[in-house]
């Protein structure tokens, strides 16, 4: 009898027959990770002070070099309304003035696109869906443009454009809400149908009313708000979209186990006792608006809330509550450094932000799933 | 708790898919719901675990109307495995089964001491235990479908509604499964294809057919060679199992497919 150890326990006839699929399968190596709750507190933790870094540095590197000791007493002095002497009134001025609302900002929408890229996903139960996907940000660079081609909204002063743009993106979100609506509620399916169909009808009025244009004007605010970018980053435009995007991770958190039931498909969380038509009808105001007042102030900065919640997923797993844990840090992170490159790499041009969320993006992205056998959407 | 669907009537673009169907679930027995392919049953049992309201009729839950229940509160006391086959993310098969307890959970709450020992005994239950911490996606069909009635076990329900609960089981995963609702004292509501594990394992049978209810009645009294016959559209030997005496159904495979022609 020579049996090695490893047939062993299927050749001997006293054991009772093991169905197959007790042998684990090799092509699912161990995909988790960080999934404990003591590994999510710590990966917050550290992912936290590396934010508080990465801004730090991030503000004190540009064409004017500043230390981040220096640039950590310059925004302290600004928090706390500290004096500084006359000889760094120019640096403080960089600093505080345009650097920090600037980062902050990529903090802030990197942070919210992560999140709402999070959310989408679970709404339309699809892997491909990200923040732009229900139209919002052709219809809000229709909105800033009309605004800039126009005039209209001139009592909004500087905002004109900002309003206009938040305004073209709910507009574009209720006409594909009211055109996916049909007998049975809206459908995932129907949801991302429909805001990919109306995308491509909000860009062909934009391209018209561009084409017809007088002024030169109306092209560089199309190619802002398509390509996304920061530059006009001031402390004024951050209180709104840091309050929509601090609301909605806490709202997104806070429903995480039910956003789970969600995943399990319609009828299985209906016999949990979470309806999600309802659900999705949230989801849905709530994305749309957050969406908007990122796209209001920075334009759609395209793959980061696409790819952020499945490279989160990768490492902490699936649970909504970890991911919402999580997402809004490392996509703060993520633009920060984005941000960073797009305006130092070749200075004093900017590049557009969403060229190097893609650059840096793709190749992370392939090499973690590649590697860690991640799985959506079946195998 | 007994439930009891009384002339539930579901008209969806015009056409009937159930029509005045009644039926009784009696309190800690299992009644199976049989019939051909889009004859109503996973509509039937959508009523009752709330994923389609019925257009006309009441399900009744004890004494009570299920609608005046929040679904919150229903799925506290019902449980539910549907078609549906899962996620599209790759969750755990732990973090699965621990959804059972979403119902009696408010937002994120940790699950109790108690309750992590109740996922694992449901997940030993279902011979899934040694699963636990892979992910439902890379599963296999037999394994997942165990895992969603885990799941439903850990609701802790007084009422479990499955429907095809052995799809992909092997048949060993098959008697195990309905052995345990068969020895345990949970209401049971079941649609099963096979109709010989419906004999064994259920209390009552209700066969439907077009929406209606055809037969209801023990399985010896409604599976007949006519009812199968008309019914199902097969011809079968009916003989009694021969320890338990339940109906069991011979077919022949020739003599179906030759009487094919003048049947329904």
């Amino acid at each position: 009898m020579s049996s090695s150890p490893v047939s062993a326990h299927t050749t001997d006839p006293s054991v009772p027959a093991v169905p197959d699929d007790r042998q684990p399968r090799q092509t699912s190596a161990p995909v988790r990770r960080f999934g404990s709750p003591t590994g999510i507190t710590v990966a917050a933790i550290v992912l936290s002070i590396a934010l508080v870094g990465s801004v730090l540095l991030a503000v004190g590197l540009g064409p004017a070099v500043i230390s981040p000791a220096d640039t950590a007493r310059y925004i302290w002095a600004g928090v706390t309304g500290g004096r500084i002497g006359a000889d760094e009134a120019t640096t403080y001025q960089i600093v505080w003035q345009i650097r920090t609302p600037r980062v902050l900002l990529a903090v802030v929408v990197g942070a919210g696109l992560s999140v709402v890229g999070v959310a989408i996903q679970a709404m339309v139960r699809n892997a491909l869906a990200d923040p732009f996907v229900l139209g919002v940000s052709s219809g809000a660079s229709v909105g800033a443009v009309t605004v800039s081609v126009f005039g209209v909204l001139t009592a909004m002063g500087i905002y004109a454009v900002s309003v206009g743009a938040f305004l073209g993106a709910l507009l574009a979100s209720a006409l594909v809400y009211t055109a996916a609506y049909g007998r049975t509620g809206v459908t995932p399916l129907r949801l991302v149908l429909t805001g990919v169909a109306m995308s491509f009808g909000f860009q062909a009025v934009m391209s018209v009313i561009v084409y017809f244009a007088p002024s030169s004007e109306a092209t560089s605010t199309v190619l802002f708000w398509t390509m996304g970018s920061f530059g006009a980053a001031t402390w004024g435009s951050l209180p709104v979209v840091v309050g929509a995007v601090l609301a909605a991770i806490v709202v997104l958190r806070r429903n995480g186990r039910r956003l789970d039931v969600m995943a399990m498909g319609d009828e299985t969380a209906a016999s949990l006792g979470v309806d999600a038509a309802k659900m999705r009808r949230g989801l849905f105001v709530l994305t749309s608006l957050v969406t908007g007042a990122m796209v209001a102030v920075s334009g759609a900065i395209g793959f980061v809330g696409l790819v952020m919640p499945h490279l989160v997923r990768i490492v902490v797993g699936a649970g909504h509550a970890r991911v919402f844990t999580i997402a809004p840090l490392a996509g703060a992170i993520f633009m920060v450094w984005v941000d960073l490159v797009s305006r130092t790499l070749v200075a004093p041009r900017e590049l557009p932000l969403g060229v190097i969320t893609a650059l840096v993006g793709v190749p992370v992205f392939i090499t973690l799933m590649r590697r860690r056998g991640y799985l959506f959407g079946g195998r | 708790m007994d439930l009891r669907l009384d002339s539930l009537g579901v008209t969806i673009d015009g056409h009937d898919l159930i029509q005045d169907l009644s039926l009784d679930v009696p309190d800690g027995r299992i009644v199976g719901l049989v019939g051909p392919n889009g004859s109503g049953k996973s509509t039937a049992l959508r009523c009752v675990y709330r994923a389609l309201k019925p257009s006309r009729g009441t399900v009744w839950f004890g004494g009570e109307d299920l609608t005046g229940l929040s679904l919150r509160d229903g799925a506290r006391r019902l449980s539910a495995l549907t078609q549906e086959g899962g996620t599209d993310l790759d969750f755990t098969v732990e973090e699965v089964v621990a959804l059972g307890r979403a119902p009696h959970k408010h937002g994120n709450e940790p699950l109790t001491e108690r309750e992590s020992e109740l996922c694992r005994e449901a997940m030993h239950r279902l011979d899934v235990a040694h699963l636990a911490s892979r992910g439902v996606l890379a599963l296999s069909g037999g394994e997942r479908q165990r895992v969603l009635v885990a799941r439903a076990l850990v609701q802790e329900p007084e009422i479990l509604v499955l429907d095809e609960p052995t799809n992909h089981l092997d048949v060993r995963h098959q008697i195990e499964l309905l052995s345990m609702l068969k020895g345990g004292d949970l209401t049971v509501l079941v649609v099963l294809h096979d109709l010989n594990l419906a004999a064994a394992a259920c209390d009552r049978l209700g066969v439907l057919d077009d929406g209606r209810v055809v037969a209801e009645g023990t399985p010896s009294e409604v599976l007949t060679e006519e009812l199968v016959r008309d019914v199902f559209g097969v011809a079968a030997n009916v003989v009694p199992h021969p320890l338990s005496g339940a109906p069991q159904l011979l077919y022949s495979l020739e003599s179906s497919s030759a009487m094919r022609g003048h049947t329904r």
